[in-house]
């Protein structure tokens, strides 16, 4: 037996309780490792991993403003800038609410160009260039819906109808196409269709795009190209902010709300809660062995010693609690995440996560076992024995 | 050769405003290899002057010198190895850890020297044997008698070799025929093994198988009781 044995031997004195104590933490790091990723997904927007080299061009001041096609143009011709394409938002039911997923109609070729990495077959990538109706869609997300090339893929438009006043979008799949990460597994990712058709179709809005997308020569130039952008559309009816895709996807987010904070206000109410329940057990653990607390002194246990041993009881208690808690928060999410992604987009457990949550565990322990660990060092052995 | 030598030692607490004289002029020489029992009424001061035998208190005045060395000038992180190297204790009520099993209560005080987790559980092992509970070694307290788990505290007292054993009422717990094997386990560790025992009892048949009785009265050694 070594010092460890004894300290995992006394977590085991009363087993309802440790068992107890240990399901309360688990609980709560359950919750933090579910909401910690919930707000890194949010945190980076959700979309999977940004380009270095792009920036996006969102309206100055809200996300339903719109740019305007025409303003590619101009910023295509800002020094630097390597290529500009565009995007929209068209929302769209596909049968049935529950079956989220965002389309964008984009120009074909210019979007697969600057979005280098996501694959596609060149003949299908023709195909969606030269076909008006054409849509490419993420191959795990065929694969969610069982789409076969050749398929007619329905949208009913809830926020863009057609001229005619209908609101049933109709696209012709041509292709798929791979993101080279998770989301060709879980079916994310984006429903693309062609703009041109689109904008023709539509019944307002002609010549209108929600954001601009631009892949830069040099990406350590990346801060300077966005002023001058923003600069060029300063005084227009039309101002831009200009971001890198990374900060962009983040500032999204945060338009839908601060969900980092709103996830840290209801963690730090669960550890508070934590602190309290588990800071009542080692105290309460404590006062029921002051005598053999005391024996252990007589035997020559140092006061350190022993105030150690009921330290290294909390900290183990929280880092068994945590780490079982991290990986049943880990295994729910991969669970659910597929559910989940259409609303929130990529959402992993990231190490990152699992380090802050070991580390408040090892917090946790220490400051719930500083106190009885402190009334174990200046336990006088004569006091306690008598006490006996 | 004393072993332990108590030179005028005074032992007084403090209650509120009110200041209790337990020990007064306390002189004693205690040889080694002795077995010493000290016998007196309830309140007398026998455990206290056990605990600064001990070293588990100390005197208000006066020295204490066990195996030559004072304890009197010793921090307490030094009085705590002295003891883990020169004393070892029995109690009235054994004062086992309820979640160790036998072998690993003996083994606690080897914790704190440099001997292996194999030459700890080894040495654990004899001290059990010696004590004739070498097959009880994986029970628990709650599944050994009142003598048995007292045979094992004395086990662990022993564990580490001290040259020293301090036992306050080893037999107040138990039954007149498990009172006396514990009580001749002591005097075999005293006659064979060379421990020197200090021992406070109330009884005086337990005192019988003491080498030396001194008695203690309101803080004061009295002497050999008739």
């Amino acid at each position: 037996m070594s010092s460890v044995g004894l300290v995992w031997s006394n977590l085991f004195r009363k087993k309802v309780r440790t068992v107890l104590t240990v399901l309360s933490v688990l609980v709560a790091f359950v919750l933090f490792t579910m909401l910690r990723a919930v707000a890194v997904a949010f945190d980076s927007g959700g979309f999977g991993p940004a380009g270095v080299d792009r920036l996006q061009v969102a309206p100055k001041f809200s996300i339903i403003d719109p740019l305007l096609v025409s303003q590619m143009r101009e910023v295509e011709r800002v020094p630097g800038v390597d290529a500009v394409t565009h995007a929209d938002w068209f929302g769209g039911v596909y049968q049935d609410g529950r079956n989220f997923f965002p389309k964008f109609p984009v120009s074909p070729k210019s979007y697969f160009d600057i979005y280098s990495e996501f694959t596609i077959d060149p003949e299908q990538l023709e195909a969606f260039q030269n076909t008006r109706t054409g849509a490419v869609a993420p191959a795990g997300l065929a694969a969610r819906f069982g789409w076969q090339v050749g398929d007619k893929i329905p949208i009913e438009g809830d926020i863009y109808a057609k001229k005619d006043g209908s609101r049933l979008w109709e696209f012709d799949l041509v292709g798929t196409y791979l993101h080279g990460d998770r989301r060709d597994e879980t079916g994310g990712g984006v429903f693309l269709f062609h703009y041109d058709y689109f904008d023709e179709a539509r019944e307002f809005g002609q010549g209108a795009v929600g954001w601009l997308i631009v892949r830069v020569e040099e990406p350590e130039r990346a801060a300077e190209i966005a002023s001058e952008i923003d600069a060029l559309f300063e005084n227009s009816t039309n101002p831009t902010r200009t971001a890198t895709e990374d900060e962009a996807q983040r500032e999204f987010a945060r338009q839908q709300g601060d969900i980092g904070l709103m996830t840290t206000g209801i963690l730090a109410a669960v550890f508070f809660t934590i602190l309290l329940l588990t800071g009542n057990t080692m105290a309460q653990s404590l006062r029921e062995r002051i005598p053999e607390l005391a024996v252990l002194k007589t035997f020559g246990f140092t006061d350190g010693r022993v105030a150690l041993l009921v330290l290294a009881e909390a900290v183990l208690l929280c880092l068994v609690g945590g780490a079982l808690g991290v990986g049943l928060g880990t295994a729910t999410m991969v669970a659910i995440e597929p559910g989940l992604q259409q609303f929130l987009g990529l959402i992993e457990v990231t190490w990152d996560v699992v380090a802050s949550a070991i580390g408040i565990a090892l917090l946790l322990g220490l400051v719930v076992g500083s106190v009885p660990a402190l009334a174990a060092r200046r336990l006088a052995i004569v006091d306690a024995l008598r006490a006996r | 050769m004393a072993i332990v030598e108590l030179n005028d030692i005074e032992k007084s607490y403090t209650k509120g405003r009110e200041t209790v004289d337990v020990l007064t002029g306390i002189n004693l020489d205690i040889d080694e290899g002795d077995y010493l029992a000290l016998m007196g009424p309830s309140g007398s001061g026998k455990t206290t002057l056990l605990n600064l035998i001990g070293g588990i208190d100390h005197p208000s005045s006066g020295s204490v010198v066990v195996g030559g060395e004072s304890l009197n000038a010793m921090s307490a992180r030094a009085l705590a190895k002295w003891r883990s190297q020169n004393v070892g204790f029995i109690f009235q009520f054994y004062n086992l850890l309820p979640v160790l099993n036998a072998r690993r209560n003996v083994e606690l005080p080897l914790l704190l020297t440099k001997l292996s987790g194999k030459q700890r559980t080894k040495n654990a092992n004899t001290a059990l044997e010696i004590v004739g509970l070498g097959d009880r070694a994986t029970h628990k307290p709650g599944e050994l008698s009142g003598g048995q788990q007292q045979r094992v505290a004395i086990a662990r007292a022993i564990v580490a070799d001290p040259a020293l054993l301090v036992c306050d009422e080893p037999t107040g717990d138990l039954d007149r025929d498990t009172a006396e094997e514990i009580l001749e386990l002591l005097a075999i560790l005293n006659r064979e093994h060379g421990k020197t025992i200090v021992m406070v009892t109330h009884d005086p048949k337990a005192a019988d198988h003491a080498s030396h009785v001194l008695h203690l009265d309101k803080g004061t050694l009295t002497g050999a009781p008739s």
